[in-house]
């Protein structure tokens, strides 16, 4: 008797034909053998998984109302996916969940050790059906095991697709959030950059601004780098260009809050600073740009 | 092709209204500095609002124009360079180092209007 391995991959659990001394049976039959069991002991078995679920410290983020209402949905969806063997709606599923549970603070090793968890309450329970049975318990086993390694493996990743979607979300909306290029007078612009600046960041700073000079015909920018803590060489190297790429668009670029550890990695890369204009803080700055401007600022007389 | 020169004032403008060959330029050059010489001219504006793109050789000739015609004691200022033109060109290290640059023709002009006021 040869047996044939049922291949995970397959989206559809085939048909076979499994020889014993006793009978031959279709896994597909066993399969909806398995089906009407989980079905039928619904109630138990979510109970069973739900107490397990809280033992084991998992999804401590929900009240126990939130996770029974969860609990119903993946066990029906777990059972749906095991009867006709197809898992784009568990996986839309899973993503659907997924959105809703990650801003509720549920972490990677809880979902899948609540799906995994789900697996065991549903093994153990073939176990105590069939344990008269080994045989039928193997072949049933036999059919159980791939669909459920299967709808694990597409619940986790599903989680893990669906945050990894909403960091790259958050990373632009920051990256867009942090570069505003502001205009303060007439002819005036400041660029206030604040947190860490990596070649990207840079790039799209010096787009934004060229942009700005032009639209807001500027003749003066202001740079504050106050808020950057630390930048390398490559990105150092990236401010300079931006003030030389300012210049050629007829702008005169104004840097300033260059903290010490930035001003030692400007100098080591051998800056011409003859080039770039640089004042100590915001305040100075602005003061220089409106000169440069013909701006003078004087008190209001006040007139008793 | 001959780029078109407008006289205004003491002043020359030149608008460059396409990618010019690397022999356009070198006429360019020559013509831009001769009508300098003819007029008097204080100052000359060099328009590139057109060019989407600015080669070393081109950021070389815009230097010696600028050259030549600081020997004839007036000043060149380049007007309209795109921004994506300004990017690509500081990346090159195309940096047009002493020579004078504005957003546009009319701050051009305004630039050259005080310098030559503040020398008579």
């Amino acid at each position: 008797m040869t047996r044939i391995d049922t291949s995970p991959d397959s989206a559809q659990i085939q048909d076979e034909y499994i020889e014993t001394a006793e009978n031959t049976r279709p896994a597909s039959v066993l399969l909806r053998e398995l089906v009407a069991h989980l079905r039928d002991n619904r109630t138990q078995l979510r109970e069973e998984w739900a107490r397990r679920i809280t033992e084991a410290k998992l999804l401590t983020a929900m009240t126990k109302d939130e996770i029974f209402a969860e609990a119903t949905s993946v066990y029906d969806n777990y059972v749906e996916a095991l009867e006709t063997g197809t898992f784009e709606a568990l996986q839309a599923y899973a993503r659907n969940l997924s959105e809703r549970i990650i801003p509720r603070g549920v972490e990677t090793d809880e979902v899948v050790g609540i799906v995994l968890l789900l697996r065991d309450v549903l093994a153990r329970s073939l176990f105590a059906k069939y344990q008269t049975d080994f045989t039928k318990l193997n072949r049933i086993l036999d059919a159980y095991e791939p669909a459920a390694n299967r709808i694990a493996n597409t619940v986790a990743v599903g989680f893990v697709q669906e945050r990894e979607r909403i960091i790259r979300e958050q990373q632009e909306a920051i990256r867009e959030l942090s570069t505003p290029v502001l205009q303060v007078r007439e002819r005036l612009l400041i660029l206030p950059i604040i947190g860490v600046i990596d070649p990207q960041r840079a790039r799209q700073l010096t787009e934004q601004l060229l942009r700005g000079i032009r639209t807001n015909r500027a003749k003066v920018v202001v740079i504050d780098i106050t808020g950057v803590a630390a930048m390398d060489a490559t990105v150092a190297n990236h401010l300079v260009q931006t003030v030389e790429a300012s210049r050629l668009l007829g702008a005169t670029v104004i840097v300033t809050g260059l903290s010490p550890e930035i001003a030692q990695t400007i100098v080591n890369i051998g800056v011409d600073l003859g080039k770039m204009n640089t004042v100590g803080d915001l305040q100075g700055g602005i003061e220089q740009a409106e000169r440069l401007l013909g701006y003078k600022v004087v008190p209001l007389v006040e007139t008793q | 092709m001959e780029v078109p020169l407008l006289k205004q004032g003491n002043f020359l403008i030149a608008t460059i209204q396409a990618a010019l060959t690397d022999a356009d330029l070198l006429q360019f050059r020559a013509a831009l500095v001769q009508q300098v010489v003819r007029f008097r001219s204080q100052g000359v504006i060099v328009d590139v609002t057109s060019l989407d793109v600015m080669d070393s050789f081109a950021s070389r000739t815009l230097r010696e124009i600028a050259q030549m015609i600081r020997l004839r004691g007036a000043e060149t200022v380049i007007v309209g360079i795109q921004p994506e033109v300004a990017f690509a060109m500081v990346q090159l290290g195309l940096k047009l180092e002493d020579v004078t640059t504005a957003l546009d023709l009319e701050e051009g002009l305004a630039h050259l209007s005080r310098r030559s006021t503040s020398r008579a």
